[in-house]
């Protein structure tokens, strides 16, 4: 990836963070920790990787995404505004009475949005679904899904992985965020998901563990799954609960709060700060 | 003369067999159990587009409501206790919610699987899959109405939980049209309505005939969509006989009674009586033993018709 490349998709992910501040700032709720820690993977999705059409959001060729890991929707609406499937004036009726974004993802409601999930455990199983389906219809679409490292802990995970080595879908790449934190703590702490990688590896997943918050090693990582062929691709990715937000950074209290109006300032400032200097450094 | 028996669970696995023929959206998923609720008539047809997941119900209902997000028409099978019971947040959540085109098919349902004892007999299951906004409940009540309901369920667009008996019982619906949502009366009389759903209505039928002959005149209404409820059939059952007693192989609790009860009550109040597991588990035995045990037996609904009627 070149500079100029990757300087783009910074900017990008820091107007996603910041997103997802104004959404959770303005809904006084929601889940800015996680959503921090996935901002450059949904960046690098929806502006590199997936095949998808704005303007045609259901059209049935397209690339999937399920949000496994549902409460982190304000991630996804912010990238999805972002990418221009609707107004980013909206995501500041993040969970109000009649806005299309609800508290957590709803298939139908909002432009773009491929399944509903928040219920963990369960969108990795209809990411199976539908990579099984583009199996059977012959189809070139590809299916991404994103878990949390608590959710992991749901046993539906691993039939699901199961299942998706068993049916040779090399056309599923799922990943999880390991950003370490869940509700109540360290992921390590609450119930030990380690070594994740070995047992996603005896699951019969081809997988990778990378830095999340790298363009570079996204990029490698998602182009190397595109190689395996006949087992699904599974990529862990090491990232920093509330990543771009300095007193968010690796801590669990933000897993799942807003910020008030100070900390809204502060975290804004820094956010715009940083945006700033991506752009300067294009010009 | 000997009756023509067979099992709603065999109608489900052959009518689906022979809709694939005609319809290739259709995929079939099961855990483990496509013997035994006859999918494996569609597998040989079909091994392509069937796919088993194990015993991993959880797994199977999300994947189905992803099958049906790309364009597929996916019956779910597994036994009533499974789809309905232990996957029932995937169906709400997954299945329900999003309003997706999936079927759900539950076969063994109710008292009728028999020797398996309780920790198999699922009547809980309509309760559960009643309170699911938008999903559609089928209860054929024999064989060729199990067909008829796979047939429809796949022209109805959205989710459907479709449930059977692995007991084979009498056939009563042979040439009566089914319309989803419409109940059927198949016998008319003026001082009592018996509605029965599922495998139920066979007995109903044969309680309506030991009354008649105790100069009791029963009508007989066929609930074979318990969602959404067909309250025409229900308001004139109120209105034009002395009474309604409800019969069904589930719980009292949540099931077709309630929902009778609760239709009644707001719009013609009448007499009801409701025939069911009356909130209590089942127990192991000879399928036909355990029916009667619990009651569910023709000769406990002309019992309670004559004490409702005070003869």
């Amino acid at each position: 990836m070149n500079a100029a490349e990757k300087q783009r998709l910074e900017a990008i992910a820091c107007r996603i963070r910041m997103g997802v501040i104004e959404g959770t700032y303005a809904a006084k709720c929601g889940h800015p920790g996680g959503s921090l820690s996935a901002a450059e993977l949904m960046t690098y999705l929806y502006f590199c990787e997936m095949d998808v059409r704005p303007d045609e959001p259901d059209w049935s060729e397209r690339d999937r995404f399920v949000l496994s890991k549902g409460h982190a929707a304000p991630v996804l609406y912010a990238a999805l505004a972002e990418r221009g499937f609707f107004p980013r004036e909206d995501l500041k009726t993040l969970r109000q009475i009649g806005s299309h974004l609800q508290g957590h993802p709803a298939l139908g409601k909002t432009p773009g949005v491929d399944m509903s999930t928040g219920s963990l455990g369960q969108g990795v199983s209809a990411a199976v679904g539908m990579a099984l389906g583009g199996k059977l219809g012959r189809r070139d679409y590809r299916v991404y899904t994103l878990l949390g490292d608590g959710e992991i802990a749901e046993g539906q995970c691993w039939e699901a992985m199961m299942s998706a080595a068993h049916y040779k879908l090399d056309n599923l790449v799922i990943i999880v965020d390991f950003n370490g934190l869940q509700i109540d703590g360290r992921v390590t702490d609450v119930m030990d998901p380690q070594p994740l990688d070995e047992k996603m590896r005896a699951f019969g997943l081809f997988t990778q563990m990378i830095d999340g918050h790298s363009f570079d090693e996204i990029e490698n990582a998602l182009e190397r799954a595109k190689l395996e062929k006949s087992r699904p691709s599974g990529i862990i990715m090491n990232t920093v609960k509330g990543r771009g937000v300095s007193f968010m950074e690796d801590k669990a209290e933000w897993h799942g709060k807003a910020t008030n109006t100070e900390q809204y300032e502060q975290a804004m400032s820094e956010l715009r700060a940083k945006l700033s200097l991506i752009n300067g450094g294009v010009r | 003369m000997a009756e023509k028996k067979a099992a709603t669970r065999d109608g489900y696995g052959k009518a689906l067999a022979e809709l694939g023929h005609i319809h290739e959206d259709i995929v079939v998923l099961v855990a483990d159990l496509a013997e035994t609720c006859r999918t494996a008539y569609f597998a040989k047809e079909f091994p392509e587009r069937h796919f088993n997941f194990g015993i991993a119900e959880a797994n199977m209902m999300a994947a189905a409501a992803g099958l049906a997000t790309v364009g597929y028409t996916p019956f779910a099978s597994s036994f009533a206790m499974f789809a309905a019971g232990r996957a029932f947040e995937q169906v709400r959540n997954s299945i329900g919610y999003p309003a997706l085109n999936v079927k759900i098919g539950a076969s063994h349902a109710g008292l009728s699987v028999g020797e398996d004892g309780a920790s198999h007999q699922c009547c809980e299951d309509i309760a559960l899959m009643r309170s699911i906004p938008g999903m559609t409940i089928i209860n054929p009540c024999d064989e060729p109405e199990a067909r008829a309901a796979v047939v429809a369920a796949y022209e109805h667009k959205g989710p459907v939980y479709i449930r059977t008996s692995r007991f084979a019982t009498p056939v009563v619906s042979e040439g009566r049209k089914f319309e989803l949502g419409k109940g059927v009366q198949l016998r008319d009389g003026k001082d009592i309505t018996i509605v029965a759903t599922g495998i139920m209505v066979a007995e109903a039928l044969d309680a309506a005939s030991a009354l008649a002959a105790a100069g009791i005149d029963a009508r007989v209404v066929n609930i074979h969509t318990i969602k959404p409820l067909d309250g025409e059939i229900i308001a004139a059952a109120a209105r034009e006989t002395g009474g309604i007693i409800t019969v069904e192989e589930h719980s009292v609790v949540g099931g077709l009674g309630e929902a009778v009860c609760a239709f009644v009550a707001e719009n013609c109040p009448a007499r009801v009586r409701r025939i069911g597991v009356q909130d209590v588990f089942g127990c192991s035995g000879p399928a036909a033993e355990v029916l009667r045990y619990f009651g569910l037996s023709a000769e406990n609904i002309a019992n309670v018709a004559r004490d409702m009627l005070g003869k």
